[in-house]
């Protein structure tokens, strides 16, 4: 195979852009690469880490069937604090969900081709981390067996939800990425599920696959409208990834605490998602990329790519911190001035300057190129962003709370054992189902990378006169 | 590369998406109807202790409803009487009968009758007889034409959204305050208006929020 891939040559070193692929892969190689992981023997280290991701999965059911049966007393919330745990982790995970649909619709909005090789697992991500944030909100209503007046359903109470309720709003903006976000995943799945199917040795892993490929033949056809229901699915997908997280931040923006009753948050909380999904998209492809064996198709300069992102909206969001600060003193209100105050050096100050940190300040050595492209760095960066975006909410929810107008009823919020056990068990439910994923669905998108290649320029053969030239094809497999 | 699948199974996914939204659809409607009130709790007529007839003692004796249930339209909760009640008259009537041997047993040991209660609010629903009797919501408007029971049933939904109904329009449901006890009432044919007169008049406002019921 060639390693002249014809489409940098000729230009300026400085403008060369390293190949999206790596390693000289013919299409071939690159549908092994990726389906090979679904057809062989699930291997040990698979059941292993699924066994331990179960394991947490039992604790969130646990403690969720704890919380059912005793009710909301057994989370740490008190009188000023009635909004602890739950809510910080919602917008966490659904912050998290961020990025999939950003490198899925924006990125292929904007012609951004390196998207090909992480968006398919990103999706996933997103998907997996926003089925965690829904627990949240459906677990921390007191009566769980009323979660369903949270949907405007005809009942016999003629009851209706509270449509002026930000919170209502987030009901319909998370319902509607999620679903939105699953039918772009699945008709992107399309084509490479036929892929598999045809690879596919025993009859009911064809059936299962034949029924999910829909009746993919790969005709000219199918293209045509595959190409287009995409091209409108992430039209559709652009807008969400910038309201989804605006109407969250309304559940805060649109009270009247102090620390909270700020026009910044629309725009700071898509910042910090977007930050803490690419940071998730990261540690998860660190990982995955080496076990997988796919270094070729996911290089170090996507993940160069990604910590540029992170860098930039960890700045964005770092803007955003010390402008909330200086609007505090400019808009000479003295309880937003408290609020900011307090927030640094009051009671969680330790949690505010782990947020600063971890989030502002870690990030900043994402300028040094070598950083960049270490894989131990970003991988331990990236963990210590979602630190921090974790923490952002809990400073955002819990220091403007505990400090409310009436001095007398100002608390310390402590979480309790079931408050942690809870978190830590949604990632028990998160990492179920990214395991399953990697384990039964093309991780890395098969027929979009291909189409990066150079090889699938119609030009490549030849010099543009439609002959072919001096790179004919490569016919045989270069990986078993 | 044989098909898969044969032809006919092309109908399957046409038949699973009307099966979902249909299925949805139905799912809602079922439990609208099928978990409501109206469903479950209307015609209940639990057994009681006395085989106590309201057709006969009110029907065709013409017994007023509040003799019996005397605090109705200054309190709360519609009284059931108490053993007294029934003997102002049985103390001197049908003083043999085998039906009233509980009533007589009360008398004498002065234990009251453990009468069933038909008519349910859940505990988290307030609701005061006295408000809705003294600005005119007939007692037939809930309990229906209790003087043609042999035994007491609920014919109403008592629903919260059956509630609402009357609260959101009063004018059509109200009578005048002197008809509130009436059974089988016919209203008018400009009801609709006379209600509507005196609703601005005396200024019935019945509250929609939350807090008017549950607190």
């Amino acid at each position: 195979m060639s390693t002249d891939t014809g489409t940098a040559s000729g230009t300026h070193p400085a403008l060369q852009e390293e190949p999206l692929v790596a390693g000289n892969l013919s299409f071939h190689d690159i549908t092994e690469l990726v389906s090979r992981h679904t057809e062989k023997r699930t291997p040990l280290a698979w059941f292993g880490a699924f066994a331990i991701a179960n394991i947490l999965l039992l604790t969130l059911l646990v403690c969720i069937a704890y919380l059912f049966w005793n009710g909301t007393g057994v989370w740490g919330l008190n009188n000023p604090v009635g909004w602890g745990y739950a809510i910080v982790n919602f917008v966490f995970w659904v912050g998290i969900g961020h990025a999939g649909t950003l490198i899925s619709a924006i990125l292929f909005l904007f012609r951004q081709q390196w998207r090909t090789a992480i968006n398919r697992s990103a999706e996933a991500m997103t998907l997996f981390a926003v089925m965690c944030a829904l627990i949240f909100p459906g677990i921390h209503v007191g009566r769980v067996w009323a979660a369903y007046w949270m949907l405007p359903i005809p009942n016999q109470m003629e009851m209706w939800p509270q449509f002026k309720s930000p919170l209502l709003w987030d009901v319909f903006a998370v319902s509607v990425y999620f679903t939105v976000s699953l039918v772009f995943w699945y008709v992107g799945l399309v084509p490479d599920l036929a892929t598999l199917r045809d690879r596919a040795t025993k009859k009911l892993r064809r059936r299962v696959l034949g029924f999910f490929s829909m009746g993919w033949t790969g005709a000219n056809r199918h293209w045509r409208n595959y190409e287009k229901a995409y091209l409108l699915l992430a039209a559709l997908a652009t807008p969400l990834v910038l309201s989804v997280h605006s109407v969250v931040s309304f559940d805060f923006a649109v009270s009247i605490v102090p620390g909270w009753h700020t026009t910044i948050f629309p725009p700071y909380f898509v910042a910090g998602a977007i930050f803490s999904g690419f940071a998730m998209v990261v540690t998860l492809l660190v990982i995955a990329r080496k076990v997988y064996g796919i270094e070729d198709i996911i290089t170090i300069s996507h993940l160069e790519k990604m910590n540029i992102i992170i860098l930039l909206t960890g700045t964005m969001v770092g803007f955003a911190y010390i402008t909330e600060f200086f609007i505090a003193w400019y808009s000479g209100v003295q309880y937003e001035v408290f609020a900011f105050k307090n927030r640094a050096f009051g009671p969680y100050a330790w949690a505010y300057w782990t947020m600063m940190s971890c989030n502002l300040i870690f990030p900043q050595l994402f300028w040094i190129k070598r950083l960049r492209r270490s894989i131990p760095f970003m991988f331990v960066l990236s963990i210590l962003v979602n630190i921090g975006m974790w923490f952002e909410r809990f400073v955002i929810t819990v220091t403007s709370l505990h400090r409310d107008y009436l001095p007398s009823s100002w608390d310390y919020y402590t979480p309790t054992a079931i408050d942690v056990l809870t978190f830590v068990g949604s990632f028990g439910l998160f990492f179920t189902m990214f395991l399953l994923f990697l384990r039964f669905v093309p991780m890395v998108a098969i027929s979009e990378v291909k189409a990066v290649l150079p090889e699938a320029d119609p030009h490549f053969y030849g010099h543009g006169d439609g002959q072919t030239g001096a790179h004919p094809p490569t016919l045989t497999p270069t990986v078993d | 590369m044989p098909q898969i699948f044969p032809k006919k199974a092309n109908i399957v996914p046409t038949i699973s998406l009307l099966g979902l939204v249909g299925g949805g659809i139905a799912t809602v409607f079922l439990i609208w109807y099928y978990f409501s009130p109206e469903y479950t709790d209307v015609g209940y007529a639990p057994e009681q202790p006395v085989p106590y007839s309201h057709a006969f003692h009110v029907g065709e004796l013409g017994l007023q409803c509040q003799y019996c249930h005397n605090n109705v339209e200054i309190a709360d909760h519609a009284n059931i009487p108490a053993t007294q009640t029934c003997m102002n008259c049985h103390g001197q009537i049908k003083t043999d009968s085998q039906k009233l041997i509980p009533v007589r047993e009360s008398w004498a040991s002065d234990e009251p009758i453990e009468w069933i209660n038909v008519h349910m609010l859940p505990d988290y629903a307030r609701f005061s007889h006295s408000v809705h009797v003294t600005n005119g919501v007939g007692c037939e408007t809930c309990h229906g034409r209790v003087d043609q029971m042999e035994v007491v049933s609920q014919v109403e939904p008592l629903s919260m959204g059956w509630c609402i109904e009357c609260h959101r329009q009063p004018e059509l449901y109200l009578r005048p305050p002197d008809e509130v006890t009436t059974m089988g009432y016919v209203q008018p044919a400009d009801f609709v208006s006379r209600n509507l007169e005196r609703i601005a008049n005396e200024r019935i406002q019945p509250p929609t929020n939350c807090s008017a019921c549950h607190y």
